[in-house]
């Protein structure tokens, strides 16, 4: 182990940390709407969200690689009005790893709500709460554990992600470069031996990751 | 309170299914108002729709003289009712106390606002003690009584109850019946209940409205709907044909003694104390008839009456007696031609003691 390792075990940690703080408000506020409101264009929505679980991860790479290049629209707009270039950053990593993971988040957070008591919901309606005050109070309260459970998932996923990431961010050590996308590097260049310590690494991250889920769910409501 | 007036005018249909036909239903004064029919017939969604969390189609609905619903628009929605809903599974919040339960209406009142008022209700329903649980962890009983407190401790202006004892077992059941009424006559408070239960709906009721297929088909105070349906669907509905407000006397060994009209009635019945008031509910088919003064017959009841009316149903005849209160009883025909009964003549109606029914009244 180097200091090179931990330096990127640490970066790698923050990504996958940063990215599921990101995605937690957005992923909960679309399991919300899908699982409690009709309207239009919710099936596309929810296409669109789920895609990046079945198509090659690059592919999603090359999506956001598109959208937020310095000539993608996305890119354009952040570099012009806000001076901010995301592509070949850590901040494409943040988006590579939150695209990758939302999905599985939107997934189990959506299931967890719909298994609330809507009847609950509605009492708390008749008691005075308006619509903020029972999401706060009532929905995301009881549905707790399965956005927990879909956290965690997704923060395991984001560890482990490869394709997008090395499409959207590439590699360049120090700055980029994340765990799986190092491992990748160090086979291609013959060094299977260091490969297989980060391999052992990333396999004790995900496996407390899942493990802390399972024990966090285990728990008394 | 007593000026409250809810009018309520609106059609309802789910996909597929009935109708219903909230037709001019109005409640006003502070009584307890029953919303009676069999399962099916539409009472729940009617609820619902009062508490803003159904939508009708059409009508209006409104509230001392604020508009709830009109045009076929949610004017008011349900958080802005100020009334207190008690689903059929009493809702409560399972991640809440029972504390939090009771105080979740309360919401923008100061801590010690809330506080005494929580002390209020729990201390009111007997839930001292239980403050700290969860739901979970109390008796079905204790979750309908959790359930009212929370409903009535914001104040609402109308209280509405569906099915309130229907999640009990039968013995919680009779004896919370008895309870409610009482804490609900304390309260004053304007209030629907639905219910299909018949004993529920004499017991619980100063005001009946029975409700058939998504369609009222009779309204007015308990007793008289009881005691005069208006057709045979309501008769089939209520099926119990005599109802006849009374008084324990007194009550040894599982037998009550009441008083109903000019007459002393033996019933079976769980212990109730002297001078409370009752309903006492016979069915036509348990009134049996005799012309001679039978000395050893076993039922307890033998009530001289004379026949007042007599009305062929089928096979059935269905006879009004006077017996000191009017009493209905229903025989074939061949045994009417055979104890050669017309109107005015005298006989005997025999009643078993367990086939009176009695409904206490007061608490």
């Amino acid at each position: 182990m180097t200091g090179d390792d931990w330096q990127l075990i640490g970066f790698s940690a923050r990504m996958a940390v940063g990215s599921t703080v990101l995605i937690l408000p957005l992923g909960v506020a679309l399991a919300w709407l899908l699982a409690r409101r009709q309207w239009q264009g919710k099936t596309l929505v929810e296409t669109l969200v789920s895609l990046p679980m079945v198509l090659p991860p690059v592919v999603t790479g090359l999506v956001l690689l598109q959208l937020f290049g310095q000539r993608g629209p996305l890119g354009h707009w952040l570099h012009t009005h806000w001076g901010v270039d995301v592509v070949f950053t850590w901040k494409a990593v943040v988006l590579a790893l939150g695209a990758m993971s939302l999905p599985l988040l939107v997934l189990f957070a959506r299931s967890a709500i719909e298994e609330v008591n809507p009847a609950l919901e509605q009492i708390a309606r008749t008691l005075g709460a308006g619509e903020w005050r029972v999401l706060f109070t009532v929905t995301l309260p009881l549905a707790r554990r399965g956005i927990l459970a879909g956290v965690l998932l997704a923060f395991a996923r984001a560890l482990g992600e490869f394709g997008a990431t090395i499409m959207v961010a590439g590699n360049i050590p120090g700055r980029t470069t994340t765990l799986p996308v190092a491992i990748y590097s160090l086979v291609e260049n013959g060094e299977d031996a260091h490969a297989w310590v980060l391999a052992g690494i990333s396999t004790l991250m995900a496996f407390l990751a899942l493990w802390a889920g399972r024990a966090l769910q285990r728990r008394r409501p | 309170m007593s000026d409250f007036r809810l009018h309520a005018d609106f059609t309802k249909q789910f996909s597929g299914g009935p109708v219903i036909r909230a037709e001019a239903l109005e409640i006003t004064g502070a009584g307890v108002t029953v919303l009676f029919g069999p399962s099916g017939s539409g009472k729940t969604t009617v609820l619902r729709c009062l508490a803003g969390l159904a939508i009708p189609d059409t009508g209006e609905i409104i509230c001392g003289g604020e508009t709830w619903f009109a045009n076929g628009r949610t004017v008011t929605p349900a958080r802005n009712r100020r009334l207190g809903y008690v689903p059929q599974e009493y809702a409560l919040f399972p991640h809440l106390t029972v504390a939090e339960n009771i105080a979740y209406g309360l919401a923008g009142q100061g801590a010690a606002e809330k506080q005494a008022r929580v002390a209020e209700m729990t201390g009111w329903l007997g839930l001292e003690g239980l403050a700290a649980r969860r739901p979970a962890e109390l008796s079905g009983g204790q979750q309908q009584r959790v359930a009212l407190a929370r409903a009535v401790a914001r104040q609402p202006r109308l209280l509405l109850l569906d099915e309130p004892l229907s999640a009990l077992d039968a013995p919680t059941r009779q004896r919370l019946r008895g309870e409610l009424r009482q804490r609900l006559r304390q309260l004053a408070i304007p209030t629907l209940i639905v219910t299909h239960d018949r004993l529920e709906a004499l017991a619980l009721g100063d005001d009946l409205v029975v409700l058939d297929e998504g369609r009222i088909v009779q309204r007015g105070p308990v007793q008289a709907v009881f005691s005069r349906p208006a057709n045979l669907t309501v008769a089939g509905i209520v099926a119990v044909e005599t109802v006849q407000a009374g008084r324990v006397l007194a009550w040894e060994n599982g037998l009550a003694t009441v008083q109903v009209g000019g007459v002393q009635l033996t019933a079976v019945a769980e212990p109730l104390a002297a001078g409370t008031e009752i309903f006492a509910c016979i069915r036509a088919e348990d009134v049996m008839l005799s012309r001679d003064a039978e000395r050893h017959s076993s039922p307890r009841n033998r009530l001289p009456a004379t026949v007042r009316a007599m009305l062929g149903e089928g096979s059935l005849m269905r006879i009004e007696l006077d017996c000191g209160f009017p009493l209905i009883s229903i025989l074939t025909k061949p045994a009417c031609a055979e104890m050669e009964l017309r109107e005015g003549a005298p006989v005997l109606a025999l009643v078993k003691a367990p086939q009176i029914h009695l409904v206490p009244r007061s608490g």
